[in-house]
């Protein structure tokens, strides 16, 4: 019987089948669960790296040395990669080296819809498309065929439909891959200017002769039905195509770069009218007309969001207007009864400080009621934003402002900013909401948690040493402690040098003791308590109530209740 | 033959991807193609969630459109309200009476609405009540699956046996037990 999987779950099967050794990513939605798939089947050496570029490095050294190797990140973890990935396109491989890349349109868990078909194409690197689970897996195979074949790094690119969408896999054997002989070459593996002169020239004739080899690729695929509209598209994009214009012919992409163009006339060719259908960027669309083929598609599908069939029909004529969605009191996700980014946001509202934000479950305070946050960039930005607001508008801003970012977050990205300030003179504070855990992206072990991806002790960073040895004054509190929490934040906010607090306290999804919920006695209905945002909280005409189904008792409620109304739940 | 679409939604948490997952292994039991899509991140995170169940001999994409649901599957009220637009003229909305407060409605800043979610034929019941009789509250998610089985033509064994495959197993019987009761309901 088929397996039904998710796109992640057949991209690590294909992982898997296609021999691989090494996997070594930074999680991130919607790409997490290839390398949590992975990790599944013992054959394969996975590890979650601190960041995407360390992740990258440790795949490519693994196939630089004979190794299939793997790493699996978001489309802006790929940014934080590109250092690596644009010059292994130089070097190519030895082992394949396959890049698992998972692009958000919509931003259904992301912060920009880039889209990375135009990173494919600037580095020079190869990028397969699959259209469903069993696609994921097969061109899994491919990949790896294809990156040992050219000798390059292969892009898959997913979409977040794909990657979270489940559909019937055939699943098969694994490959027995040996490792490959490894020998030294440097004209190959070193890229100083001679030698990267000469691989550029041979990047140039492997991406030509991979174009001219595209058109006879099985992956790339004509299905002529009535000749009077062809569409070009790719991904998940054709199954919507397939349903919006069932009779349509379709030239279906399975390797989105390099483009195969003899094919692409040849379908031109058969069809009275050429359209593009693709998400975001007008990348295949603007390509086919630079190829001299009249072509469009982009001016009415547009450059933001997801496409869908209805979107389609309504773009190319086959369908009106779809009824809509009421207008209803929106759910926002919010942080969960328990969690203890809530007593450190809370600190920082009644203190009034300026908050660099950045990535992670905490971002969520940027919205009613915390509503505290000035800023959320990418990874680790907050610390090396406060430096620069502080180099802006002087050490005075500084006391008034703050740096948060998560403990993963911190270890991705904030560790070279933090050194910056301290070697910058500033007087900048930085909180590290140390949970014990990667939060958002659903519970990834990290350098400072002591587990490894199986859950196995691991060495544990020590983040205190860590920031001492930069030069910081390092102060750790569990914010639940409001008060002492609330005194070590104006303390270091006030004081001339680099300070970090390390608010520590586990994230309150593992934190499975059980404590007895809160309840309410004599309840004034003074509000207090509802500016904490606790799912938990309700305020009804005459008092505040506790669910206690959703309270798990961490008893942040009874440190603000003003008249001591709340009871219950864990001491002080 | 034509698909048949369902959506499911409700609140982060109450266990719409298991019965999603559910019932794509049960069409695939059948012989049909299926397939599911899902938000994960932070959606989960109390948000509203919200899965395309498409089933059928030929299925191309993983998303229902508005005005093509043949079911609204919703865990709770407000959620069905959001997702009515989803159905087309013939649509069954399977609904819990269940209210869960939106952050909006906590602070103060909105009212849940009053009206009741509806479609051409329109299932509510108090599937928590039937939960907890059946032995736990979180089990709400299978006594909506047990509602929804009544409109299906598949075997009741088969049902049963794409629960057993999918639920910690130290759960089933509380989760047999509110198949049953959502499928008597």
């Amino acid at each position: 019987m088929k397996k039904l999987m998710i796109g992640n779950e057949a991209i690590a099967r294909g992982a898997y089948e296609a021999g691989v050794k090494v996997v070594c990513s930074y999680p991130g939605t919607p790409s997490t669960e290839i390398t949590e798939f992975c990790a599944k089947y013992p054959e394969m050496n996975c590890q979650w790296g601190p960041n995407e570029k360390v992740s990258v490095e440790v795949a490519f050294g693994a196939a630089m040395t004979g190794a299939r190797a793997l790493s699996c990140m978001k489309h802006v973890g790929v940014n934080v990669a590109a250092d690596p990935l644009f010059t292994a396109a130089y070097t190519g491989v030895n082992g394949g080296l396959v890049i698992a890349c998972a692009d958000d349109p919509f931003m259904h868990s992301s912060q920009n819809e880039q889209d990375s078909r135009m990173i494919a194409r600037s580095a020079h690197i190869p990028m397969l498309e699959p259209a469903d689970s069993q696609e994921c897996l097969d061109y899994m195979k491919l990949a790896y065929q294809l990156s040992e074949e050219y000798d390059t790094p292969v892009f898959l690119r997913l979409t977040t439909r794909l990657a979270h969408s489940r559909s019937p896999v055939e699943v098969g054997e694994r490959e027995n891959v040996a490792l490959k002989p490894y020998e030294k070459d440097t004209m190959k593996y070193v890229m100083m200017p001679g030698m990267a002169r000469k691989r550029h020239v041979y990047v140039e004739e492997r991406e030509k002769k991979m174009a001219k080899d595209a058109s006879s690729m099985a992956v790339n695929r004509m299905e002529i039905r009535d000749q009077k509209l062809g569409v070009v598209c790719a991904g998940v994009v054709y199954q919507y195509v397939r349903e919006a214009l069932p009779e349509a012919s379709v030239l279906k992409l399975g390797l989105s770069y390099p483009l195969p163009e003899d094919m692409i006339r040849e379908f031109a060719g058969k069809v009275e009218k050429l359209i593009v259908v693709e998400e975001l960027e007008p990348v295949f669309e603007n390509a086919i007309k630079a190829m001299g083929i009249q072509v469009s598609g982009k001016d009415k599908t547009g450059l933001q969001g997801e496409l869908s069939a209805a979107k389609i029909k309504k773009c190319f004529g086959a369908g009106g207007d779809v009824p809509e969605e009421a207008s209803l009191p929106a759910r926002p996700p919010v942080l969960c009864p328990g969690c203890p980014h809530r007593a450190t946001f809370f600190a920082m509202k009644r203190l009034g400080l300026t908050v660099f934000g950045d990535i992670g479950c905490y971002t969520l305070c940027a919205l009613p009621p915390v509503s505290l946050m000035d800023s959320a960039l990418c990874m680790g930005a907050s610390v090396g934003m406060a430096h620069g607001a502080e180099k802006a508008r002087g050490k005075e801003f500084s006391k008034k402002a703050v740096a948060v970012l998560g403990d993963s977050t911190f270890i991705h990205s904030g560790i070279t900013p933090l050194i910056d300030a301290v070697y910058g003179g500033a007087s900048t504070t930085t909180i590290i909401l140390d949970n014990r855990i990667t939060g958002m992206t659903g519970h990834q072990q990290n350098p400072a948690s002591g587990k490894n991806i199986l859950g196995d002790p691991a060495p544990q960073l020590n983040l205190e040493a860590l920031c001492e040895a930069i030069g910081a004054t390092v102060r750790v509190c569990d914010p639940q402690n409001l008060s002492e929490f609330t005194q070590i934040l104006k303390e270091e906010t006030a004081a001339d040098h680099v300070s970090v607090i390390i608010a520590r306290r586990p994230c309150a999804l593992l934190d499975k003791k059980k404590t007895e919920p809160c309840h309410i006695e004599d309840c004034r209905n003074c509000g207090a308590c509802m500016k904490l945002g606790c799912p938990a909280l309700q305020r009804k005409k005459d008092s505040v109530t506790i669910d206690h189904t959703l309270c798990v008792g961490c008893g942040l409620c009874k440190q603000v209740c003003p008249f001591k109304a709340i009871k219950g739940g864990q001491e002080e | 033959m034509k698909n048949t679409n369902i959506i499911i939604v409700g609140v982060g948490g109450q266990g719409i991807l298991l019965t999603s997952k559910i019932l794509g292994y049960l069409a695939l039991d059948m012989g049909e193609n299926v397939k599911v899509s899902e938000v994960h991140g932070m959606s989960q995170r109390g948000g509203s969630v919200i899965t395309h169940v498409r089933i059928g001999q030929e299925v191309h994409s993983p998303l229902i459109d508005a005005g093509e649901a043949d079911f609204v599957l919703s865990f709770e009220k407000l959620e069905a309200l959001r997702a009515e637009h989803f159905l087309n003229g013939q649509g069954v909305l399977i609904s819990n009476t269940q209210e869960i407060l939106p952050m909006p409605v906590i602070m103060g800043a909105a009212a849940y609405p009053g009206e009741q979610p509806k479609g051409r034929e329109t299932v509510l019941l108090d599937a928590l009540s039937l939960a907890e009789t059946a032995g736990n509250a979180k089990a709400v998610n299978i006594v909506l699956l047990g509602v929804l089985s009544r409109y299906m033509e598949w075997p009741e064994a088969k049902w049963e046996t794409a629960i057993a495959a999918c639920v910690p197993p130290k759960t089933l019987e509380v989760n047999l037990r509110a198949f049953k009761a959502g499928r008597q309901a």
